[in-house]
């Protein structure tokens, strides 16, 4: 099994891009998952439908930060209804590995939080 | 001396996966042919259920399920099989237990747990307080796993229920409860002492009437046995007091339109068929266990525990934070890496071949208590080897390594 740690996740849960707060949000939400701990603060600062910018905080794994980080990259410029459209399998896409159900969990805490952000 | 080599023969896991480093027997145990045999033996050629058919398959199963019971009497020295309840797990014995006492507690009346237990014996007894209006009082550990130096304070004339565990889920220690319960009776004679023995009863010699508690509950899963089973064992004075569970079939002695006799201990609280299979194979469990000695197991797991800990602490020094006392005294270690998530360490370490737990391991108020989000769990059984260690310590050398701490 190939490991789920390649240098690109690890980079990312180093230095998370778009780490830290947004004072010109929106948008705001925390989540967690009680399960593993993680929590996660999304930021957006919405305009005319897109996504202007975007910013998150929070404690996590490795999986959860670069997951995190990649989205909001993603995300940075895209329009409201295109972001509606991501999935699982966009997370996966992005993360560029396979992760077993459980950890998934992790990889998808910032999707829900950017959906439930944008659905308001 | 434990032969590790010898023992791995015995569990067919390691038939296809040689070098699979398993430390999650915390959470259940491997299996060993004996038991997968039995249950096997069952199914294929004797699978009827019991206390029923008078034909000769019928009476064979009643038999060995019942066989089981004698030996778990035995095994805990427990006074009589009236005892014994078989349940699913020790979840559902502490479920069946607070059931039971429900009826007696009111209002006012106080039950005392610790922070550290596991949350199959701290929800139950909360949401029971909820109900009922009871004072829900918690003793505090410090983060060597000792109890409050005070906890004796709150103990008192109304106190009802204590409820502990005899080794901590994650903190490994094992607690003096001969000495718990001295103290305890010594302020309030009629307290009723239940004791989580999940953890302990795989290796660490049992005797309930020594121990001097009034209900001991924990799991076969967790001692080599299936999966889904568990017992209860309580004084059966006090089980005689307790109302049934579950209503149904096998625990009736008459039904009429009117009104139904309940059938007598232990078969009133066993209502249903239950995991014959699981029951009878349990049996060759215990057998397993006493052929190579719980004090030989107990030694090797702890040796294994210390070395493990010794070994963390000396190759990560700073960067490792250890759950629980510098003396281990069960198989079980739970550190975390710092500035490493638990579920990271978990994920690189199974890349290696290795499964230990992450999370919080159904403690969360414990973890809450030390200020740990997560933590990583390795424990030590019977084929556990020292390779086992430096296999891991090794892993984790590769974990610091990948996120440069």
């Amino acid at each position: 099994m190939a490991s789920i740690y390649q240098e690109i996740i690890l980079q990312h849960a180093e230095s998370p891009h778009n780490f830290g707060r947004l004072p010109s949000s929106t948008n705001k939400i925390v989540l967690d998952n009680p399960l593993c701990g993680d929590v996660i603060q999304m930021e957006v600062e919405i305009r005319g439908k897109i996504v202007t910018d975007i910013k998150f905080t929070g404690k996590g794994c490795a999986i959860s930060k670069a997951s995190a980080s990649l989205l909001t990259d993603f995300a940075k410029g895209k329009k409201i209804d295109e972001l509606r459209a991501l999935d699982k399998t966009s997370i996966i896409k992005l993360l560029g590995v396979e992760l077993g159900p459980n950890r998934l969990k992790c990889a998808l805490l910032p999707l829900e939080a950017l959906q439930k952000l944008i659905h308001k | 001396m434990i032969d590790v080599i010898e023992i791995k023969k015995d569990f067919p896991i390691f038939k296809d996966n040689a070098d699979f480093v398993y430390l999650d027997s915390t959470a259940t145990s491997l299996k060993p042919s004996s038991v997968i045999r039995a249950m096997s033996e069952y199914y294929s050629h004797y699978s009827a259920n019991i206390f029923r058919g008078v034909y000769d398959i019928s009476e064979r199963s009643t038999k060995e399920y019942e066989e089981t019971r004698s030996l778990v009497k035995e095994f805990i020295h427990a006074s009589s099989e009236a005892e014994i309840i078989f349940t699913r797990n020790t979840t559902e014995s502490i479920n069946l237990f607070v059931n039971g006492m429900s009826d007696r507690l009111q209002r006012g009346d106080e039950i005392v747990t610790v922070i550290s237990e596991h949350h199959s014996n701290f929800v139950p007894w909360q949401q029971l307080a909820q109900k009922k209006g009871l004072i829900f009082k918690i003793i505090d550990v410090d983060k060597t796993g000792t109890w409050q130096e005070d906890w004796q304070s709150l103990i008192t004339k109304k106190t009802k229920v204590l409820a502990t565990s005899h080794v901590s889920n994650v903190l490994g220690t094992l607690n003096p409860i001969r000495q718990i319960i001295k103290d305890i009776k010594k302020i309030n004679p009629d307290i009723v002492i239940l004791v989580d023995g999940a953890q302990a009863v795989g290796s660490v010699s049992v005797d309930v009437q020594a121990l001097g508690c009034d209900a001991y509950v924990f799991s076969a899963h967790k001692m080599l046995g299936p999966t889904g089973v568990g017992v209860l064992w309580a004084k059966e004075e006090l089980l005689d007091t307790l109302p049934p569970y579950q209503f149904g079939g096998e625990m009736i002695r008459s039904v009429t339109p009117q009104k139904t006799v309940f059938a007598n201990l232990p078969h009133r609280f066993e209502a249903g068929t239950p995991h014959i299979a699981g029951v009878i194979a349990f049996k060759q469990a215990i057998l397993y266990l006493q052929g190579k000695g719980l004090k030989k197991i107990y030694d090797h797991e702890v040796a294994l525990a210390q070395d493990f800990y010794n070994k963390l602490n000396n190759t990560f020094g700073k960067d490792v934070t250890i759950i629980g006392p510098a003396q281990r005294a069960s198989g079980i270690v739970a550190f975390t890496i710092n500035g490493v998530h638990a579920h990271d360490v978990a994920q690189i370490l199974n890349e290696d071949n290795i499964a230990v737990r992450a999370g919080h391991h159904c403690a969360m108020p414990l973890h809450d208590r030390l200020g740990v989000e997560a933590s990583v769990r390795a424990s030590f059984y019977l084929y556990n080897s020292f390779d086992d260690v430096d296999t891991i310590v090794r892993s984790l050398i590769k974990v610091r390594k990948m996120f440069n701490k």
